[in-house]
């Protein structure tokens, strides 16, 4: 009975895992750093934890987990709700379509595809933050992240694989 | 308990498509019925508040100490640069206690109805990712404190911006930058009235000026009061250019480093008919 109960239990932490994850890096992103124009322009962590997990292990990472995470992310961040979820969605939707791609390509190439994820991942973000606002928006921002988040990519892989194996490989 | 594999991938896949109709509508009904969606979005930040605040202290005492090593190097000279200013805000304050007695003195000759009473709270900024397309910041002081929405944000300096929303133990402060801030303004010399417009950018934009109306580089921006919620006077920032690009203003705070923040609890004891005019006017 026990020993049911704690496989249980234990199963549950192991799915919950990555999301757990996910909302600790999000909060630590909005911590304040007091560099100048960094708030602007930090990078997307939410973005790469939605195309890391997506790609590596899908069954931990289902679209209500990316949902979630954006609608957590805009009540952070305090943009208007829905629109991280909506961009989350669509990476989300994007990698598991081209999920066959991944499998058993080298990290360079995984890497470049997150690029592309990220590239257009930051276009529709700004897409839709014009449509919100109904104004010209200046994309630079945009940009900025864009090449930040693709520079963080590596590292937080390396802390998700870290995870995955010491946590969630053990079946 | 198990579902049939193709009923799951189909579930998945409807799934999947639901929840985007459901960011869709979510975003739509946002900017339908903000009302709702702030206290929604209030209580949520309300639980998130306090863990940002205690994991931004290790965060906060590193550039603290960073800071520390900074200003040993300097001290100086920054010294120097002290006793300097000392000497030349001891002129001032001579001169703005002459200016206070004379105003009280005027003021009591003309029966000038008194101003509202200001009072401040004391907040820390606990989040300041705004992300790319939000200029704003949450603060560890919400309702129980006396924070209500609208009331203005001083940081030493200057204007930082005003209350979006509010919880019970945290708040949102809008920026002056953000796209959606706008504050009724007055040029210090000149008493040109105008409004400050933030679109995204460092530098917010000085808008709505009378025709004929012109503005240099270097003038003070303070805040006018008109429209109510916000107290007249307090510094918002310098033109800092006039040019095709509009006439930009340089908020004298510091946004990028912000650590304490002073709300500033303002009660307008304008008259009813007054207030009612001036609202009208502001149509």
């Amino acid at each position: 009975m026990t020993a049911a109960l704690l496989l249980r239990l234990d199963r549950i932490s192991r799915s919950v895992a990555p999301l757990t994850l996910c909302i600790g890096l999000l909060i630590m992103a909005a911590l304040p750093l007091r560099l100048p124009g960094f708030g602007r322009v930090a990078p997307d962590v939410a973005l790469i934890a939605v195309f890391y997990w997506s790609v590596y292990r899908p069954d931990l990472f289902p679209a209500a987990a990316a949902f979630f995470l954006g609608l957590f992310n805009d009540v952070l961040i305090g943009g208007p709700l829905g629109a991280s979820a909506f961009v989350l969605l669509l990476a989300h939707w994007l990698v598991r379509s081209q999920r066959r791609f991944f499998v058993g390509k080298s990290f360079a190439v995984v890497w470049w595809a997150f690029g592309m994820v990220a590239v257009g991942a930051g276009l529709i973000a700004w897409l839709v933050a014009m449509a919100l606002a109904l104004v010209p928006v200046s994309i630079t921002p945009a940009l900025f992240r864009c090449v930040l988040t693709v520079a963080l990519y590596p590292f937080l892989t390396w802390l998700f694989a870290r995870t995955q194996s010491s946590v969630l490989a053990r079946r | 308990m198990r579902v049939a594999l193709p009923l799951r991938a189909l579930v998945q896949r409807f799934g999947l498509f639901f929840l985007i109709v459901a960011a869709f509508s979510l975003m739509l009904m946002g900017k339908a019925d903000s009302l709702l969606f702030d206290s929604i979005r209030s209580s949520v930040a309300d639980v998130v508040a306090p863990i940002l605040d205690v994991m931004s202290r290790p965060a906060e005492a590193v550039s603290g100490a960073i800071d520390n090593i900074r200003e040993l190097s300097r001290l100086r000279d920054e010294n120097a640069r002290l006793r300097e200013e000392n000497a030349q805000l001891r002129h001032w304050e001579t001169l703005a206690r002459n200016a206070s007695d004379q105003n009280a003195a005027l003021r009591s000759l003309l029966r000038l109805a008194p101003e509202g009473s200001l009072s401040f709270v004391t907040a820390r900024v606990v989040a300041d990712s705004g992300g790319i397309f939000v200029r704003s910041m949450l603060v560890n002081a919400g309702a129980r404190h006396g924070v209500m929405k609208g009331q203005a944000v001083l940081s030493g300096e200057g204007l930082v911006g005003r209350i979006g929303a509010v919880g019970d133990r945290s708040a949102r402060v809008l920026l002056i930058t953000d796209l959606n801030s706008r504050i009724p303004v007055v040029l210090e010399t000149s008493r040109v009235r105008a409004m400050v417009a933030g679109d995204n950018s460092a530098r917010p934009k000085l808008v709505f000026l009378p025709p004929n109306a012109t503005a240099s580089v270097g003038d003070r921006v303070i805040t006018s009061g008109h429209g109510g919620g916000l107290p007249a006077g307090l510094p918002v920032g310098e033109v800092a250019a006039v040019g095709d690009d509009g006439i930009r203003v340089r908020p004298f705070a510091d946004l990028d480093r912000l650590d304490y923040l002073r709300v500033v609890r303002f009660e307008d004891v304008t008259p009813p008919v007054e207030a009612a005019r001036t609202t009208e006017r502001a149509r």
